[in-house]
Order: structure tokens, then C-alpha cells, then sequence
């Protein structure tokens, strides 16, 4: 087999600015954000999409960097924790996690985060969950109960088990 | 992961006679069962073509005569979330809800769903185990080894593998039908058809040739639809695979069953249909456990358990009736 490793030029943008990475086809979005744009803040927790760390959001929606492939990313629109302040500004959802201690050693959060972030988007687009008591029925964000937030989050692993915090920071986003 | 090329597709002809032409090709869509095997060695494909930009495979719609298409690149959160899946075909949803994480359920194909692979741990060692999947002719590492999580039926001494889709089950017990296009054309496959047993074959999991690219699931509309409700048992409360699970649809007069539908899943290389069972629930009552668990068992007489998974005929007995209830409680 040969090991010439062909790369390609990938434009893509993330944080809202156009980027291009030189990647080959088996590098994950993953790997090229962390060595490519330094943007470290994303984690590699288990690199097989069991842990959730490495969750970002393509086109506003939550995935698992690891099990991404880069060059297919052609076009999208990327965000990373780096991507969630405003001039400065801390999201709700990040102060919500300083507010409730929702973390101990760190490596989950920015997964943790990114995750909440979207998970509440698609709370708001009515998506139920397998916590939903009947799915027949319109969802609404007023429905996120702690066993729906549990659910929606169960992608994300905390081996610290800051879980309650994290929920409760959820929670209160969720409800303001 | 090994390297490899990767195209993008952007019409269906060339993609199948891509696919056909080149054994070490492989259809890309979420990537999210792709991408573990290749890191797990137990594929390796030497070029990855990315068919998400083939037109019109992922539309979730209404049939004319009330049955549902789901285009095979239709991603499992927008099938679960989708208001027509959920009144009309509620096991549909709640199986699609029950499966992986919001992360993969945003990323995953429902295409690439029923073509996952299975989740036998000596299958997924890199350490390349014996394994007739991974290796045919190696051997079954899983048949006198750690088996509590595979098959209680139709398991060969080959493997004894379970498959892991959850939706599969659904579609399963609603005689889905999968819209496959290849060399030949267009072609319906039944949905009980669509998976194999293992037999002395194992390293194959579906009927499908090189060439053959998924183009739609679509389940028939039935009165027993909407009556159907998906039961999940597993280890944790959440983000596993099932032990074992139960995809129930029931027409009732009341509370008499006119017609069910009964799949169990986590029981075999196939999701399971209970067709005995099925018969026997005829006319019942919602009301009788006894009878209604009596015709659940009639489907237990072909199972046969490992050493390690006995547990599951018993399970499998109450997550059937249980699943049932909570059909008839909808239907």
C-alpha cells in the first residue's frame, strides 16, 4: 500500500473567521483544530466518540470532533469554546458552570459546555429525548426537567462526577 | 487511523460504479461507525468516498398512502425529532432516542444506521482477537468467551454477535423496506431480509453487494403503527447498547389485541421478529398478563443461550410484555 499521504487545503471557518487547514483525508477536525489552529481548548478525551470532550458545534450543531473527518468540513461553519465569549464576555452558559462549580479538573468542561449550549438549542426546537414521557407530544423548553437534562447530556463523561453542578448550572441558563 | 483518499460523490451512477469497481472503497456519511472500526483495524478501507452530497436522500416525508420515507442520509435527530415520525410511528422515535448520544444522533446516517456493525468486544479489539468477522476463519472468541452481551438466537458457531441498531428494531416490527440502488437498478428489500444470521458466514452482516448504495428506508403505513412504543434494557440509564429491547405495535379493539407486532433486539446477528408470538397475542386481552406472557413465550422455544446470557431469555420474556402494555396504552 502506499504511504504517499496525499493533503488537501480545507476552507473552513471557525469562530466566525475564514480559515483554510492543510490536512490529510484521515486527520480529524479534532486533531486540526488542536495542532492545526492551536485552538486547544477542545480536548481529546477518548478519540473513539465515547466521552464527548471533544464535542464543538458544525453549523450550530453539537458533534464529536474525533469522529469527524477535517476535509470534509469544507465550507462549515465551526465554533469552539474559544468561539462562545463576546468581546470579553463570558457566555451564560460558561459563567453558569463558575456559578455552580459545575468542574474539578477541567478536561470535560469545554465538551460539557459546548454540549449544554446546543443541547439547549434543540430543547427550544422542540426536540424530545428518551427521558420524554411521551414523544407524541409538542416539546417545549419548559419541559426540561433534571431527568431530561441528564439525558440531553448523556453524551458528556465526567469522570470528576461534577455532574449535579453541571446540571444545576444547565438548569438555570435553561430557565432564564 | 491508517492513511487513505477521499472524494466526494455527486451523483449516484458513479458513486455505485465506484463502489462496484473497488473492494477497499467505502461510502462515507456521519463516519460515526466508519471512523470507529478503521481506528479499531477492523476496517480498512484504502479510499473513503463522502456521499453526503448525493441530491435528494435525506427527506423525511409522508407516503401517499400514509406510510413514512426517511432518505438514507437523513440524520437519526432529525427522524426522532420529526412530528409526523413521532404521532404516526412513535417506536420509530423513541428507538432513534434511545440509540448513541445527541452528539452522534446529530451526525449518524439512518442509512448508515442498519449497516452498523457489531459491538462484540473481541470484534472491536485491535488486538485482533480471534474472529471470523475480523479475520474469517479465525474463530469465534465470543463463543466460549466473555458472551454475556450476544446472541440468545440463531447464533452459529461461527459468531454469536448481536446487532446494535435500536432503530432497526423499530423498522423491523413495522416491515420497513430498504430502497437500495446498484448495479442493476432499483430494488426493494424487505427489512427482515435486509440483515443475515451468521451461519459460516459471518464476516457478511447484510445482503448487500459492492455497488449497492441505500437510497431510502420506507415503512408502510399499518394500523398497528401508531399503538407502538420502544423499550430499552440496559446496564446503565444511558449512552449503552442494549441487553435487550423490544419494539412493540399493537391494533386493539379496546382492550383486545386484534393485531401485534413484536421485535426484540440485542438477541441476535438480526433484529428479532416473534412471529409465534404474534400469532398467539390475537385476540387477547391487554388486561391478562398470564396469557398475554403464555404468547410471549411461544417465540422462546428456538432460544438458546451461552454461557454467560441465560439471563436474557427471562429478560427478553418481560421486556416484550412490558413493551406491549405500553403499545396498547397508545394504541
Amino acid at each position: 500500500m502506499s504511504e504517499t499521504l496525499e493533503s488537501v487545503a480545507v476552507k473552513i471557518e471557525v469562530n466566525g473567521d475564514p480559515r483554510t487547514i492543510t490536512v490529510e483525508p484521515r486527520t480529524t477536525l479534532l486533531d486540526a483544530l488542536r495542532e492545526q489552529l492551536a485552538l486547544t481548548g477542545t480536548k481529546k478525551g477518548c478519540d473513539r466518540g465515547e466521552c464527548g470532550a471533544c464535542t464543538v458545534h458544525v453549523d450550530g450543531r453539537r458533534i464529536l470532533s474525533c469522529m469527524t473527518l477535517a476535509a470534509m468540513q469544507a465550507g462549515k461553519r465551526i465554533t469552539t469554546i474559544e468561539g462562545l465569549e463576546r468581546d470579553g464576555k463570558l457566555h451564560p452558559l460558561q459563567a453558569a458552570f463558575i456559578e455552580h462549580d459545575g468542574f474539578q479538573c477541567g478536561f470535560c468542561t469545554s465538551g460539557q459546555i459546548m454540549s449544554a449550549v446546543a443541547m439547549l438549542a434543540e430543547a427550544k426546537a422542540g426536540w424530545p429525548s428518551a427521558a420524554t414521557a411521551d414523544v407524541r407530544r409538542p416539546f417545549t423548553v419548559a419541559d426540561l426537567t433534571g431527568p431530561e437534562i441528564r439525558e440531553r447530556m448523556s453524551g458528556n463523561l465526567c469522570r470528576c462526577a461534577c455532574y449535579p453542578n453541571i446540571v444545576d448550572g444547565i438548569a438555570e441558563v435553561a430557565s432564564g | 487511523m491508517h492513511p487513505f483518499t477521499l472524494s466526494r460523490a455527486d451523483d449516484p451512477a458513479r458513486a455505485i460504479a465506484a463502489h462496484a469497481h473497488d473492494p477497499q472503497l467505502a461510502f462515507i456519511a456521519g463516519g460515526t461507525d466508519l471512523l470507529g472500526l478503521i481506528k479499531d483495524r477492523a476496517a480498512h478501507p484504502t479510499h473513503l468516498l463522502d456521499i453526503n452530497g448525493l441530491p435528494d436522500m435525506a427527506r423525511i416525508d409522508a407516503l401517499p398512502d400514509g406510510g413514512l420515507h426517511i432518505g438514507a442520509l437523513a440524520r437519526m435527530s432529525d427522524v426522532a425529532a420529526n412530528m409526523e415520525v413521532r404521532r404516526r410511528f412513535p417506536v420509530i422515535a423513541e428507538a432513534l432516542l434511545f440509540a448513541a448520544s445527541g452528539q452522534l444522533r446529530n451526525m449518524a446516517s439512518m442509512g448508515g444506521n442498519i449497516m452498523q456493525r457489531t459491538r462484540c468486544p473481541y470484534f472491536r479489539d485491535d488486538d485482533d482477537p480471534a474472529c471470523n468477522k475480523r479475520r474469517p476463519g479465525s474463530g469465534c472468541s465470543a463463543l466460549h468467551g466473555l458472551n454475556r452481551n450476544q446472541a440468545i438466537f440463531g447464533w452459529s458457531d461461527a459468531c454469536v454477535a448481536t446487532h446494535p441498531s435500536d432503530v432497526a428494531v423499530a423498522l423491523s416490527a413495522l416491515d420497513a423496506t430498504v430502497l437500495v440502488r446498484g448495479r442493476g437498478g432499483q430494488r426493494s428489500i424487505a427489512f427482515a431480509d435486509f440483515h443475515r444470521l451468521p451461519g459460516r458466514t459471518p464476516e457478511r452482516d447484510t445482503v448487500l453487494d459492492r455497488g449497492d448504495l441505500i437510497v431510502a428506508i420506507e415503512v408502510p403505513a399499518s394500523a398497528e403503527a401508531r399503538g407502538s412504543h420502544y423499550l430499552k434494557v440496559r446496564d446503565r440509564q444511558s449512552y449503552e447498547f442494549a441487553l435487550v429491547s423490544a419494539a412493540a405495535a399493537v391494533a386493539t379493539d379496546g382492550r383486545r389485541i386484534r393485531s401485534a407486532r413484536l421485535a426484540m433486539g440485542g438477541v441476535a446477528h438480526k433484529p428479532w421478529r416473534l412471529a409465534a408470538a404474534e400469532t398467539a397475542l390475537r385476540g387477547l386481552s391487554l388486561d391478562d398478563n398470564d396469557a398475554l406472557r403464555a404468547a410471549i413465550t411461544r417465540s422462546f422455544d428456538d432460544a438458546r443461550p451461552l454461557a454467560h446470557n441465560a439471563f436474557k431469555i427471562e429478560l427478553a420474556q418481560r421486556a416484550a410484555l412490558r413493551a406491549l402494555q405500553a403499545a396498547g396504552a397508545r394504541a
